[in-house]
């Protein structure tokens, strides 16, 4: 690689300039309020972990990881996803204590990107995981308090679809008869290819009646209907109670209030593979990927030695932004402008203004080439300059 | 939400012609001028729709990043790209394969053969399942001059009608996929306009039949 100039830095990485800065913590603000109602705790974890233990357990794309050397010689990551260092601490330390718990983070995480820009390869997370608690009114309070956060962050529309990776594999499973089979069908909607879904389905050896069931499978999209839809489709039994879960899981979602949030869509699955359960992501328009996912992983805290049912939700602050819109202005702070035999009075009045909550900068006037320039980025200009009264304002 | 307003990435050149018949022949109403435009974005009011027209190789581009709802891509270009777009039909336009060609007669060599073509992606994977390491020379035409002049052993191209190949002496090795143009999505697009492409995608499947 050629020397990079002073100005470039690493495939993806990003600066958060002012503006930005502002719509991005205003939204988090809002959101771990909502999350902290809720009764969540917040905790940080490390950002590098050993590539043996959340390297692994992540479900992040090994090429995906940015991976480097300790001192001693151990592979570390940058902590691909929150889901896996909170279920390492869950089922080392915390959950010892208390069970069902309920924890909350904010955090960055880190991706490398493969190919091109236009994706971050560290970006924000805001989430929640609700660990040891395997009722679907868990499920339920994921998808209400994913939309309460949305809400709260400023967002008035957007759409929740949610699947059941359960229900999928049974389905799958029952026509297809061996796992084999059944991850070869699985890729193809992971690939979100449903021509080349609808091809192997043609080619395989089934009664004409299944591949039909099969291809009605990749239409299972829509409101509640859907799952009455589904129960047609299924035989023996299998992948009823996934679809009782979804069905329950409705009746809890119209208690909460926010049926008019959610889809279901019997056809999603996720690059996360470790999810068991229902699964959800979250969209909003003008952004082409979605703001936020979660779901329902009952086997991973197994990999940590504990052996608890979990489920949880991530919102990508960087994408929530974008679907905010128009960035707020900041308001800009004042400024006093001063010569330095008048520094006292500058320094009096500005703590002054400080104590009245108003944010204020300070600036020695013999050093400040373009007065008029400097000036426009304030809201208020305060001169204490040469001898003579108190404080004016231009 | 069944009208919602859509943006349809078209592919210029070669499979432009093919797609744009095949979405009139769906009932869409398209401004007469759209064959010979030099416009890049044609917007059809009455139908709520917007047109871009991108390079065939960039279609997927558009509709992954969503500034495209959903696009007419070959699966030559899908194959190669592998972007994050749903590929929801078959329209069974633009039917050509994906190949290897080389001169006649001829082997590649045990050490580090050398495979020219515009798909590196595609050519790379080949041979890897075939169990061959090779070295891949991008090129982004004529690839067929490639085994010609000595700069490859083998080209990975697309073949139509084989007439090109066999004007310049080449023969075909082997058959790697089959490709025509695809209805592609953004997978929130998908989601959130779900009528309306569902619409569209029921429209064209009627006539390709």
């Amino acid at each position: 690689m050629t020397k990079p100039f002073m100005f470039e830095k690493p495939l993806g990485m990003r600066d958060t300039l002012p503006v930005f800065y502002e719509t991005k913590v205003s939204a988090r603000n809002k959101m771990s309020e909502e999350i902290k109602k809720w009764g969540y705790q917040f905790i940080e974890t490390p950002a590098l972990e050993y590539y043996e233990t959340i390297g692994e357990a992540s479900a992040i794309l090994d090429q995906q990881l940015f991976k480097l050397l300790d001192s001693q010689g151990h592979t570390l990551v940058l902590r691909p996803d929150m889901t896996a260092p909170i279920a390492r601490v869950a089922a080392s330390k915390l959950l010892k204590q208390q069970i069902p718990l309920r924890l909350a983070y904010s955090a960055n995480v880190y991706r490398a990107q493969q190919r091109e820009g236009g994706r971050p390869a560290e970006f924000e997370q805001i989430g929640i995981e609700c660990i040891g608690n395997k009722s679907i009114s868990a499920d339920a309070e994921m998808i209400a308090l994913l939309a309460d956060v949305l809400k709260a962050a400023g967002l008035m529309e957007f759409k929740i679809s949610i699947g059941h990776i359960g229900f999928l594999q049974e389905f799958f499973l029952s026509i297809l008869g061996t796992e084999e089979r059944a991850s070869i069908l699985r890729k193809f909607l992971y690939e979100k290819n449903y021509v080349g879904f609808r091809e192997h389905v043609k080619s395989l050896p089934l009664s004409s009646i299944d591949k039909q069931r099969l291809i009605e499978f990749t239409s299972l999209r829509g409101s509640e209907d859907t799952l009455k839809k589904a129960l047609g489709l299924v035989e023996n039994n299998k992948g009823q109670d996934s679809l009782a879960e979804l069905k329950e899981l409705a009746v809890q979602l119209k208690e909460f209030g926010i049926e008019q949030y959610v889809s279901f869509d019997l056809t999603l699955v996720s690059h996360m593979s470790y999810y068991t359960g229902t699964l959800f992501e979250v969209y909003a328009g003008q952004v082409g990927s979605p703001i936020g996912n979660g779901g329902r992983y009952d086997n991973l805290l197994e990999k940590f030695g504990w052996n608890a049912s979990a489920t949880g939700f991530a919102i990508r602050v960087d994408r929530l932004a974008e679907a905010l819109g128009e960035p707020m202005q900041p308001t800009a702070p004042e400024c006093i402008l001063f010569s330095p035999e008048r520094r006292l009075e500058a320094i009096e009045f500005a703590r002054m203004k400080r104590s009245e909550g108003k944010r204020i900068t300070i600036q020695d006037i013999t050093v400040v080439q373009n007065v008029d320039a400097f000036t426009r980025t304030f809201s208020e200009v305060h001169l204490f300059v040469g001898n003579g009264g108190s404080g004016k304002d231009e | 939400m069944n009208n919602s307003f859509l943006t349809i990435a078209m592919p210029k050149g070669r499979i432009f012609e093919e797609a744009a018949e095949l979405l009139r022949g769906a009932g869409f109403r398209l401004p007469p001028e759209f064959d010979d435009s030099r416009k890049l974005i044609l917007d059809v009011e009455e139908e709520n729709l917007r047109f871009i027209l991108a390079k065939p190789m960039d279609v997927v581009t558009y509709v992954e990043h969503g500034v495209a709802d959903i696009g007419i891509a070959g699966k030559d270009v899908m194959l190669e790209e592998e972007r994050d777009v749903y590929e929801l039909l078959d329209l069974k336009i633009s039917a050509c394969y994906l190949a290897v060609a080389g001169l006649p007669g001829t082997k590649i060599s045990d050490i580090a053969p050398k495979i020219a073509s515009k798909y590196p992606n595609v050519a790379s994977s080949y041979f890897r399942e075939q169990g061959e390491q090779v070295e891949i020379i991008k090129l982004n035409g004529s690839i067929e001059l490639a085994p010609l002049i000595g700069l490859a052993e083998r080209i990975v191209d697309i073949v139509s009608t084989g007439q090109t190949l066999k004007e310049n002496g080449l023969v075909e090795y082997a058959k790697i996929a089959d490709v025509t143009s695809r209805l592609v999505a953004n997978p929130v697009s998908y989601r959130l306009k779900e009528a309306r492409i569902t619409e569209i995608v029921d429209r064209l499947a009627e006539i390709i039949g």
